[in-house]
């Protein structure tokens, strides 16, 4: 995986000092961990805990409290597919069948080639043009099943 | 000398290719020579029109829209950068009807500057609302907030003026301004379209409130899923603090004001303020008991305001203009605009500044023009998730706090979600409870427990129809989960469920209709 680094405690420890001087350092510190290595490491609750001084049970239960950090690496891809309300209205349900009838495709799980993973989200604000997904940090309005095929085989290639 | 062409970074126009267009149209112009200046913009809330492409002309702005690439070449051949006639020719995008039925105050500025320009903003009345609260002792500040009848935005309908005057009246060494740019609910975006396209206002909004409550320290709270939206809000933050704005000495005024944007971690409970509070301190977003207000005990214990951004970007306005030019909009309790975002399934959805007291009717039917895929409207949730569902019936009902609220619904922050009549009230009913359960902080059992309940409830009732202990058992349920919740999370999602209850129950029988029929 080109766009993540490598576990390396090292470096996690000095991502860690450099932050670790704001108010409220654990999750400006979390958020820098996951965009490096793309997920949180098991190994690095004692590197965090330790510069900040906090019991292992604090900085787990935060990292367990919040949707968007991940425990384990996720596919080259992320597609993330809004399943609220006003994407409803539009049939967002549909594309969820579709993922799975079409192409084999559950929602919150990485396919076994692991290049691919989608997650339900709740509402990316663009809900005057749903259904809305985002594949990676493009936005996507409008999303109909022919528009999807052609970001999944895009992201399968 | 260029040509000047507008196209949003909007993350709406982008999600239909705004990008793209933009692309296409440096390439074009460069294949023919033509020296353009191309500025990205925040949207002017026609989503239906996205990507809209505006062009600075001797005639004034002129748009076009929708743009695909394809178009480009068609678009530049006609002539459409000295603003010639085409069939996706608009005019100027203010004389539209639909823009120009708006009463824009706070989003006079969104879609007509480039938003990272201190000069663009400054030129269109940019901080004047400062200046002039510069020259106020804080208590003069938060008087004229009170006699603007400024409610705040985030949902509950506080008045800001009064959150501000319990601020400042608490002694503390330090205190704080928090911006609430969590924005959860389904069917909104006006937050982050200020970020977006007008973000120094915000920041003006905040360093208002700092002055007034004494407070020389902000933090702006982002929800993750607007990434996009936070690296400009980050870059206006830094350009602001270049220019003295923000810092030491704001303006050189010897006041102190600094301001940080935190991310947050898509925890939908972390729009509610102690929870939010929670979450800057770095730990879990378990909401916390008040009593302590965060007005008297809040971020690190300290005073802390805590607005939406349509509460803080409501202030410049009333500061620059007077409260009076904000108050004179609006009816009964619910003074000034509110930010209408129309969404969901139909055909023109959007953003739109309304005086309150416009009716649901004028805004579905009148501005978005029935649905999207031409069926006839069922329902439109007001609200967002914690909202009620409403029939054809209510929507004579008009938009402000009081209104709504005798009818059974809320406001909240604006958000209109429209459904037509392919819609199943008791799945959506089933989604609230979901929902509910999806995003409880787990800190009280009415909310953690009721909620799973009440989706295993309407399991059973979508599978066989609602009898009479179906519907006693789901009464009780509500009953307790509205009386006995610690927040509002678990205290209003029995609103959506009830609602859609009591206006579609045949939704509820639909599975004992069906058995009957096949008998
Ligand atoms: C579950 C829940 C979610 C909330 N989400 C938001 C939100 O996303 N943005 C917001 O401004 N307020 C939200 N609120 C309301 C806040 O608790 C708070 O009332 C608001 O930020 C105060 O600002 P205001 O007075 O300017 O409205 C939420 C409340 C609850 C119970
Ligand atoms: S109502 Fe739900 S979200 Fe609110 S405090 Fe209780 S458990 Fe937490
Ligand atoms: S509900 Fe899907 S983008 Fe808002």
């Amino acid at each position: 995986m080109a766009r993540h680094r490598r576990w390396d405690a090292a470096l996690a420890k000095q991502m860690a000092l450099r932050l670790a001087d704001k108010e409220g350092a654990l999750l400006p510190i979390l958020h820098e961990l996951q965009a490096t290595f793309g997920y949180i490491d098991d190994r690095a609750v004692s590197v965090v805990a330790d510069v900040l001084n906090l019991s292992k049970a604090e900085v787990v239960g935060t990292i367990s409290f919040y949707p968007d950090f991940r425990s384990s690496e996720v596919g080259e891809t992320v597609i993330r597919l809004c399943r609220a309300e006003a994407c409803q209205s539009v049939g967002c349900e549909h594309l969820v069948a579709h993922l799975k009838d079409t192409h084999g495709i559950e929602v919150g799980r990485t396919t076994s080639d692991g290049r691919l993973t989608v997650e339900s989200v709740y509402c990316l604000g663009n809900c005057a043009l749903g259904p809305s997904i985002l594949v990676e940090e493009q936005p996507f309005g409008r999303v109909d099943t022919t528009l999807l095929d052609e970001l999944i085989a895009e992201a399968r290639r | 000398m260029s040509i000047r062409l507008y196209i949003p970074l909007d993350t709406s126009a982008r999600a239909v290719g705004a990008d793209r267009v933009a692309k296409a149209v440096v390439a074009a112009a460069a294949d023919r020579g033509v020296d353009i200046d191309l500025v990205r913009n925040g949207s002017r809330g026609l989503y239906w029109l996205e990507p809209l492409v505006e062009v600075e002309t001797s005639a004034g702005r002129i748009a076009y829209g929708p743009v695909t690439p394809r178009d480009v070449a068609g678009l530049i051949d006609a002539g459409f950068l000295t603003g010639a006639d085409h069939p996706l020719r608009i005019g100027n995008i203010e004389s539209h009807p639909d823009f120009a039925r708006e009463t824009r105050l706070t989003f006079r500025r969104v879609g007509l500057i480039d938003p990272l320009s201190l000069p663009d903003f400054e030129a269109h009345r940019g901080l004047n609302g400062l200046r002039k609260a510069l020259a106020l002792a804080p208590i003069e500040i938060i008087d004229q907030v009170i006699r603007s009848g400024l409610r705040g935005r985030g949902g509950a309908g506080f008045p800001t003026g009064i959150k501000w005057k319990t601020v400042a009246e608490t002694r503390a060494e330090r205190k704080y301004v928090v911006c609430n740019v969590d924005e959860g609910d389904s069917g909104t975006f006006a937050d982050r379209m200020v970020l977006e396209g007008d973000p120094f206002m915000l920041i003006e909004g905040m360093i208002i409130a700092g002055l007034a409550v004494g407070a020389d320290k902000g933090y702006l709270y982002v929800r993750s899923e607007y990434i996009d939206a936070f690296r400009v809000l980050e870059k206006a933050i830094a350009i602001a603090t270049d220019a003295g704005l923000l810092g030491r000495s704001v303006m050189g005024s010897g006041k102190t004001f600094e301001l940080e944007a935190r991310l947050g971690a898509g925890a939908y409970i972390c729009g509610e303020e102690m929870s939010l509070i929670e979450s800057l301190e770095g730990k879990r977003g378990v909401v916390r008991a008040k009593p302590p207000l965060p007005a008297h005990a809040g971020l690190f214990g300290m005073p802390t305001v805590v607005n939406n951004v349509q509460s803080l970007t409501a202030v410049p306005y009333i500061l620059g203009e007077g409260p009076e030019a904000y108050e004179k909009f609006g009816q009964g309790r619910s003074r000034g605009t509110l930010i209408v975002q129309l969404t969901g399934n139909v055909k023109r959805g959007g953003l739109f500044e309304l005086p309150f007291g416009i009716s649901i009717r004028e805004v579905v039917e009148g501005i978005g023009k029935g649905t999207r895929s031409g069926r006839p409207i069922r329902a439109v949730q007001v609200g967002g998730p914690l909202g009620a569902y409403f029939p054809e019936s209510l929507f004579d009902t008009p938009l402000d706090y009081e209104a709504m609220a005798a009818r059974g619904g809320m406001l909240g922050h604006g958000g209109i979600v429209v459904f037509d009549d392919t819609v199943d009230l008791a799945s959506q009913a089933r989604f609230a409870f979901a929902f509910c359960a999806h995003e409880s902080c787990g800190k009280c059992t009415p909310c953690r427990l009721g909620a799973v309940r009440g989706r295993e409830l309407m399991d059973r009732i979508i599978e066989r129809g609602a009898g009479p202990v179906e519907t006693e058992m789901l009464q009780d349920l509500t009953t307790v989960m509205t009386d006995a919740s610690l927040c509002a999370l678990g205290g209003l999602t029995p609103l959506p469920v009830m609602s859609a209850f009591k206006h579609f129950p045949e939704d509820f029988q639909r599975a004992k209709a069906l058995r009957s029929a096949a008998e």
